[in-house]
């Protein structure tokens, strides 16, 4: 098969694509190609570049620079309905399904079939029952849309692409809403399209899916290939180790680590359970000491992030803090507690975009003072002032709008803004993501300054080295639970990934 | 190289601006306007221990869309909006109507009501966006409809007239010679000002607006921030309708107030105020509400036909906005460079 594809040219390839968003370089010199009859799947965690990728392939983005390839000629599309004309179909039904209109229109909006200007229903309906059958999909097209299921509107996604002659298929997450049983429908109707010669990229976080149905896979990392590997070749724990960036021979140097048996708990987690996120975790964060907490996307440490911080309540379990039990309904339940919380989704939880340096740091302090104790303009330009020399945010005043930095140093201020409350526990969930690499090593190094003031920190972190070199125990996540729990000796970015592999 | 730097400059200078100079120039342009057609324009005479004269009319009777504005700039800024103003405008009218015609009841009790009744509506409009999750246009069309039906009901379709000397002077009472509504909106916006500007409660009110779900993530409760919001809209436009009942000393439900919700809106768009929600600054609305006011007065005393009159004021109102926006500007900026090129 390997040499059969070799010889073979590629249906669709992109060379030496570059995206840089301001601040950040989304892509740096990418290379991916798809051949004819293959599933490839595309792979990375968020921040890593899939998404912008299929958006340049698509035409959603334009690329800074490189090429694109469909059939061996080069190609520019500027838009979704270019790309499809092209042959380039994505799938993911939010796009381009409108869920209050029939099945059948759904599948031929655009192109419906008229005689003198009007649209032939009957035609369309009879058009659309055998496009379907050869999708073994027994439904009546003229019913909307949203009268089915998600797994029947993917299909009809699915089913529309190829209608208008797709040559190559993105399929984005196709499976994230799907149960077992929907998602062995859709593999099958795949690997029928495979036979057809078509060419389909899968984005997805499922790895068991990847191995399922895929062929090639294609790693990005931080805005760069990192690898394309037959799936055949490519173990599981390697396939992470590419994802996650690590190499396994070069360990960062073991970092001073308290005794934490000694320690007093400062907040003690017992079987908590979120409904569908988490699954009776345990974990203990004691004075002064920095907990990792490791796992892929989706394995459900951003939601014991949240949960501590009172955005998702318990389902069951409870939460204790210095010995006492605690109730968190709401983030100032949290806050009340002493702990604070930098979320993962910076730009839609994290920053207030319009407002500036300064608001941005003194509101949590304001919100823990009580609205009628207003820290006036004066006191809050001081705060920030302090803050943005200590932690060196670049930018020429405090009344600049945050929106307009960089995410290293929007990072910095929503630091700044917790610090400023002087908590006893800062969650830091994924505090390097999306910042580029000079801030990111500021970033680091600030962490773990507060590390060694003592502050206790409970940091969820998809990068392995980070973790190792700061942290003195991590807990490692899978599947919404909690499946190891390293410390000492054992404590190597290594281990940590064979946890999260299950190897 | 220099030359580029200069005609930077010179851009910046346009583009960059303090936020009052456009609403204040508009406003200024209109005075001018007035004046060269009527040199007695701005003339204030003192008579029988009250002020006369355009600028007391303007705000005398700019009064209750100033009110209504200085709600509607709030709820605005949390990224919402009320469309309902002028009808708990006449719900409040109708409410106090009713009891000076059927009740004996004091006159304070007659002003509390009525407030509360504003107070009431602004709670449901609230509660349905923050709490129901319901789209803020739609939730406050529903009072905005059935709202003058309720007030209509109250009345039993009459207008409802009254005499009572001590609910009259909201309307037609003098102070130090002003007008009692100039008042009672310096009053109103006072309070608002101190409130929100002199305690954290407009940083909230911001933060909400500009981002709702890092401001949960902050401590800061969305939900109850909108909530007052409403109730404050609720609470300006009925003591907005009071003094305009007070001011006909009877309850119209099917024209008081009537599209005075689109003015108070306009009027803080016209301040400058993002649609979104976000940044605010009620003296800025108030501006707007000036600029509004002086021209109805503009085309009521020029002698234009006043079937012209909406034409006009839609022509001056596009004229003002397009001032305010910055694509506008810079487009107005470039087309400059480009003939002072050529």
């Amino acid at each position: 098969m390997q040499d059969q594809q070799q010889e073979q040219h590629a249906l669709f390839e992109l060379s030496n694509i570059s995206k840089a968003f301001p601040g950040v370089k989304a892509l740096d010199t990418v290379d991916f190609r798809l051949f004819p009859g293959e599933v490839h799947a595309l792979l990375g965690e968020n921040g890593a570049g899939k998404s912008t990728l299929v958006k340049i392939m698509t035409g959603v983005l334009a690329k800074d620079s490189g090429c694109i390839q469909l059939q061996q000629q080069e190609i520019h599309p500027s838009n979704t309905a270019e790309a499809q004309q092209l042959g380039i179909a994505p799938v993911y039904q939010e796009v381009n399904l409108l869920p209050n209109l029939s099945v059948a229109h759904n599948l031929f909006l655009g192109r419906e079939p008229t005689r003198f200007g009007c649209i032939r229903w009957q035609q369309m309906a009879e058009d659309a029952r055998q496009l379907l059958t050869r999708f073994k999909l027994d439904i009546d097209v003229t019913e909307s849309l949203s009268q089915y299921s998600v797994a029947v509107q993917q299909l009809i996604a699915i089913a529309r692409g190829v209608a208008m002659n797709a040559k190559v298929l993105v399929l984005d997450e196709p499976t994230a809403s799907l149960d077992s049983s929907e998602v062995e429908i859709l593999f099958d109707i795949l690997r029928q399209l495979k036979s057809e010669g078509i060419g389909m990229l899968f984005i997805t976080h499922f790895l068991e899916q990847v191995y399922q149905i895929s062929d090639r896979i294609t790693v990005l990392r931080s805005g760069k290939l990192i690898g394309e590997y037959l799936t055949t070749d490519l173990p599981r724990s390697r396939l992470i180790e590419a994802m996650l960036g690590q190499e396994l021979q070069q360990v960062t140097a073991q970092p001073v680590r308290t005794d934490a048996a000694q320690a007093e708990a400062l907040l003690t987690v017992t079987e908590a359970s979120v409904a569908h996120s988490v699954d009776k975790v345990s974990l203990t964060v004691n004075k002064g000491e920095a907990v990792g907490m490791a796992g892929l996307l989706g394995s459900g440490r951003t939601e014991v992030c949240r949960a501590l911080f009172g955005i998702d309540t318990l389902k069951s379990g409870e939460i204790k803090m210095r010995e006492q039990v605690i109730t968190l309904n709401q983030s100032a339940d949290a806050m009340q507690q002493g702990i604070a919380l930098c979320p993962e989704d910076r730009k839609t939880d994290g920053i207030i975009g319009p407002l500036s340096i300064r608001e941005n740091i003194a509101l949590a302090l304001q919100v823990q003072a009580g609205w009628w104790r207003y820290i006036a303009p004066d006191q809050q330009r001081t705060l920030a002032n302090q803050y943005i020399e200590s932690f060196n945010i670049a930018t020429p005043n405090a009344e600049k709008p945050i929106e307009e930095l960089s995410g290293g140093n929007q990072q910095k201020v929503i630091l700044a803004r917790w610090l400023a409350t002087r908590p006893q526990l800062l969650i830091l969930d994924e505090p390097t993501r999306g910042i580029d690499i000079g801030a990111h090593a500021e970033i680091i190094k600030l962490i773990k300054s507060l590390c060694d003031e003592g502050m206790s920190l409970l940091v969820a972190s998809s990068e392995l080295e980070e973790l190792v070199a700061f942290a003195n125990r991590v807990v490692v996540m899978r599947d919404h639970r909690k499946v190891a729990e390293l410390q000492g000796a054992e404590l190597t970015a290594q281990s940590i990934m064979h946890s999260i592999a299950e190897v | 190289m220099i030359n580029t730097e200069i005609s930077h400059s010179f851009k910046e200078r346009l583009l960059i601006t303090s936020r009052y100079t456009w609403p204040i120039a508009a406003l200024v342009l209109l005075l001018v306007f007035n004046v060269l057609m009527d040199a007695s324009f701005l003339n204030i005479h003192f008579d029988h221990g009250r002020f006369y004269g355009n600028p007391i009319d303007i705000l005398h009777r700019s009064a209750p869309v100033a009110l209504l504005a200085i709600g509607m700039t709030v709820v605005i800024a949390t990224g919402g909006i009320d469309l309902s103003v002028g009808a708990v405008m006449a719900i409040a009218g109708a409410v106090c109507a009713n009891l000076l015609v059927a009740t004996d009841a004091s006159l304070f009790t007659v002003l509390a009501i009525g407030i509360a009744s504003g107070v009431l509506c602004g709670l449901i409009n609230g509660g349905l966006v923050s709490y129901m999750g319901i789209q803020p246009i739609i939730a406050t069309l529903l009072l905005m409809v059935t709202g003058r039906g309720i007030a209509q009901l109250l009345n039993d379709g009459q207008i409802v007239t009254f005499q009572h000397a001590g609910f009259s002077f909201l309307g037609s009472g003098t102070l130090l010679g002003i007008p009692v509504s100039i008042w009672l909106v310096l009053a109103v916006f006072s309070i608002s000002q101190l409130l929100l500007r002199r305690t954290a409660l407009g940083l909230f009110v911001e933060a909400v607006g500009c981002n709702a779900s890092a401001s949960r993530y902050l401590g800061i409760n969305d939900r109850t921030v909108k909530l007052m919001a409403y109730m404050l809209t609720g609470f300006c436009a009925a003591l907005a309708g009071m003094i305009s009942a007070a001011d006909i000393q009877g309850s119209d439900a099917n024209n008081v107030g009537l599209w005075l919700e689109l003015d108070a809106i306009l009027a803080v768009v016209l301040g400058g105020a993002a649609l979104s929600g976000g940044r605010f600054s009620i003296p800025l609305s108030l501006l707007g509400v000036l600029i509004i006011q002086t021209l109805n007065t503009t085309i009521m005393v020029s002698g234009m036909p006043s079937k012209l009159n909406l034409l006009i004021k839609a022509i001056a109102v596009v004229l003002v906005l397009l001032l305010q926006s910055d694509t506008f500007r810079k487009q107005i900026s470039g087309l400059a460079g480009r003939w002072r090129h050529s």
